[in-house]
């Protein structure tokens, strides 16, 4: 029991390190620099740059952001603070079903649903020509994706405000929103940032609904209506020809190696936040 | 004191419209899902292995994606169950409450649970190239395996916790040991949890596709050994989508509406058994 313990508490490290062994072979020729911050992806030629695809991730994570974040905090002070709990007894099996569905569902939602809208009304309302597929399509589906659990850990840092405190800026003659606003939001700041980091570090990884809505197009997005070939959606492309070309799995598994290093350094530092947040209760 | 009013009246309406939007938009993937499906579902989808001509719009089904999830979702829930109940009873009833080790395996957990899993598809591949494995069922179970670990051992540890140390003080008082009390009193106590747990934990490795298109590859056949590819729904869905042909693309939606359903009744079924398997739960 002890050594399974300690084994599944290694696994992080021992994941770090067997992508790393794999992407030594490219790490040996090419500088690490320039790997991230060239834009030439040819890897038939041996030209490996990630910066295309990695700033594919980060505008599609920033729109999903954007749109998600206004909309989870509203809904998380609404059925915390404004609703009672008989609503959120419905709500919160919902939430769960909704971080339930398969990405690939989400995916195709976003193939039926979204991409023919930005087709035909959005990019000709602004006047230019769009596929569908695009960084707004990714970050939409995206957004939704991470709604439950920006809400399911928001809502749980929201509940750990004491009582006492709101019952205080109430008495004070304060509004329901004045003490939302004043009160609550920010004694739960800290935790609702860890939230949104949580949110943001599973829009970064996200790979199949993306790669399906996103238009894999290995160009550095320069508008939102533009496509986009997010980091995640690169190495699940290409799986199947990387073992032909030189030093193309070595790429690839150092993409992923990236990706789990940004990926964990999100997760730690919100996880830290929320131990602390934890703590602060007690 | 009238603007004070306004403010409360627009805020309340601004977070109620965000409840509604993000409800109604749950509702909306669901419909979608059921809608288009349902046109496209017929007893050859799930009867039937797709035949010769299937991807160019030919009869057949998705049977093999059907079998070869569940047996995927199924393995790995199982090699997921062997290393997170003794890791849970392990830092719950072993360790001292508050200990290093347990802390360090929650969070470590936690952490985990964040990696994305095209990640744990990549790092899958890379132990299937170290002991020379192809892909295959096997794999595609190591993988998701390492992938609902940390979901399963999390939900599991959180009613692990909830067993009142009364009940392991009456247990070790009649003089049982530790071991004894882990598998007699506390996996009784918390029970229905661990199904719970073990459920929401099938749910999302049957759902999972960036880690199973490395490692399980895909196949037409029903898959028969552990060391040949098996075929997955949501790759199945994914492949299919892909394809021109709109009667093919048809047979995506209802493959979708198949995955869909599964998590759906899975839902259901571990909130039905929240209050059940509670014969020999202490209250």
């Amino acid at each position: 029991m002890l050594s399974l313990t300690i084994f599944s508490g290694l696994i992080v490290f021992i994941m770090a390190f067997g992508l790393y062994q794999r992407s030594r072979p490219i790490l040996a020729i090419k500088p690490l620099n320039e790997l991230l911050f060239s834009t030439s992806w040819q890897p038939s030629s041996g030209k490996f740059g990630f910066f295309p695809f990695i700033m594919g991730t980060l505008w599609v994570t920033g729109v999903a952001i954007f749109i998600a974040v206004p909309l989870c905090l509203f809904t998380t002070i609404y059925l915390s603070e404004y609703s009672g709990a008989r609503l959120c007894k419905w709500t919160n099996p919902l939430i769960d079903l909704l971080a339930g569905i398969p990405s690939v569902v989400y995916g195709m939602c976003g193939v039926l649903v979204i991409v023919p809208l930005i087709k035909d009304h959005i990019a000709p309302f602004f006047g230019t020509f769009s596929s569908g597929y695009s960084v707004l399509a990714g970050g939409v589906i995206l957004a939704v994706m991470i709604f439950p659990i920006i809400i399911h850990v928001s809502s749980e840092v929201f509940r750990s405000v004491p009582a006492e405190l709101r019952e205080a800026s109430l008495a004070l003659g304060a509004t329901k929103w004045q003490t939302v606003k004043h009160v609550v939001i920010r004694k739960a700041m800290p935790g609702v940032i860890a939230a949104i980091v949580l949110g943001l570090s599973r829009a970064f990884g996200e790979t199949m609904a993306v790669l399906m809505v996103a238009g894999n197009v290995a160009k550095v997005p320069s508008s939102v209506l533009d496509p986009a070939y997010p980091l995640p959606a690169l190495i699940a492309n290409n799986y199947g020809e990387m073992l032909s070309v030189p030093l193309y799995d070595s790429a690839l598994l150092l993409a992923s190696l990236v990706l789990l290093m940004v990926v964990l350094s999100f997760n730690i530092i919100s996880r830290i936040i929320l131990i602390r947040v934890e703590r602060n209760i007690r | 004191m009238d603007r004070r009013y306004a403010e409360e009246k627009i805020f309340r309406s601004l977070t109620f419209a965000s409840t509604v939007v993000i409800f109604l938009t749950l509702a909306f993937i669901l419909a979608t899902v059921i809608a288009k499906g349902i046109s496209y579902m017929n007893l050859a989808m799930i009867t039937q292995t797709p035949k010769g001509g299937y991807y160019l719009g030919k009869e057949g089904g998705v049977l093999n994606a059907i079998l070869g999830s569940l047996y995927l979702a199924g393995g790995a829930t199982f090699l997921a169950i062997l290393v997170s109940l003794p890791v849970v009873l392990y830092i719950n009833i072993y360790s001292k409450k508050e200990s290093k080790i347990a802390a360090f395996t929650r969070f470590s957990f936690d952490v985990l649970w964040g990696v994305p899993s095209i990640v744990y598809g990549a790092f899958g591949f890379t132990i299937m190239l170290f002991f020379g494995l192809r892909t295959s069922l096997l794999g595609g179970i190591i993988t998701v395996s390492l992938l609902i670990l940390p979901i399963m051992s999390r939900a599991i540890d959180e009613v692990v916790r909830m067993v009142p140390t009364e009940l392991l003080d009456a247990s070790y008082a009649l003089g049982a040991t530790k071991l004894e009390t882990a598998l007699k009193i506390v996996t009784r106590q918390a029970l229905p949890g661990i199904m719970t747990a073990v459920l929401v934990a099938f749910g999302r490795g049957i759902g999972d596709a960036a880690s199973v298109i490395f490692t399980a590859g895909f196949t037409d056949s029903i898959p028969y050994s552990l060391f040949r590819p098996a075929a997955t729904l949501p790759l199945a869905i994914f492949f299919q989508l892909g394809t021109p042909l709109p009667e093919v693309q048809g047979r995506a939606y209802a493959s979708a509406l198949i995955l869909t359903s599964i998590i759906l009744i899975i839902s259901v079924v571990s909130r039905a058994l929240t209050g059940r398997f509670t014969r020999h739960v202490v209250k």
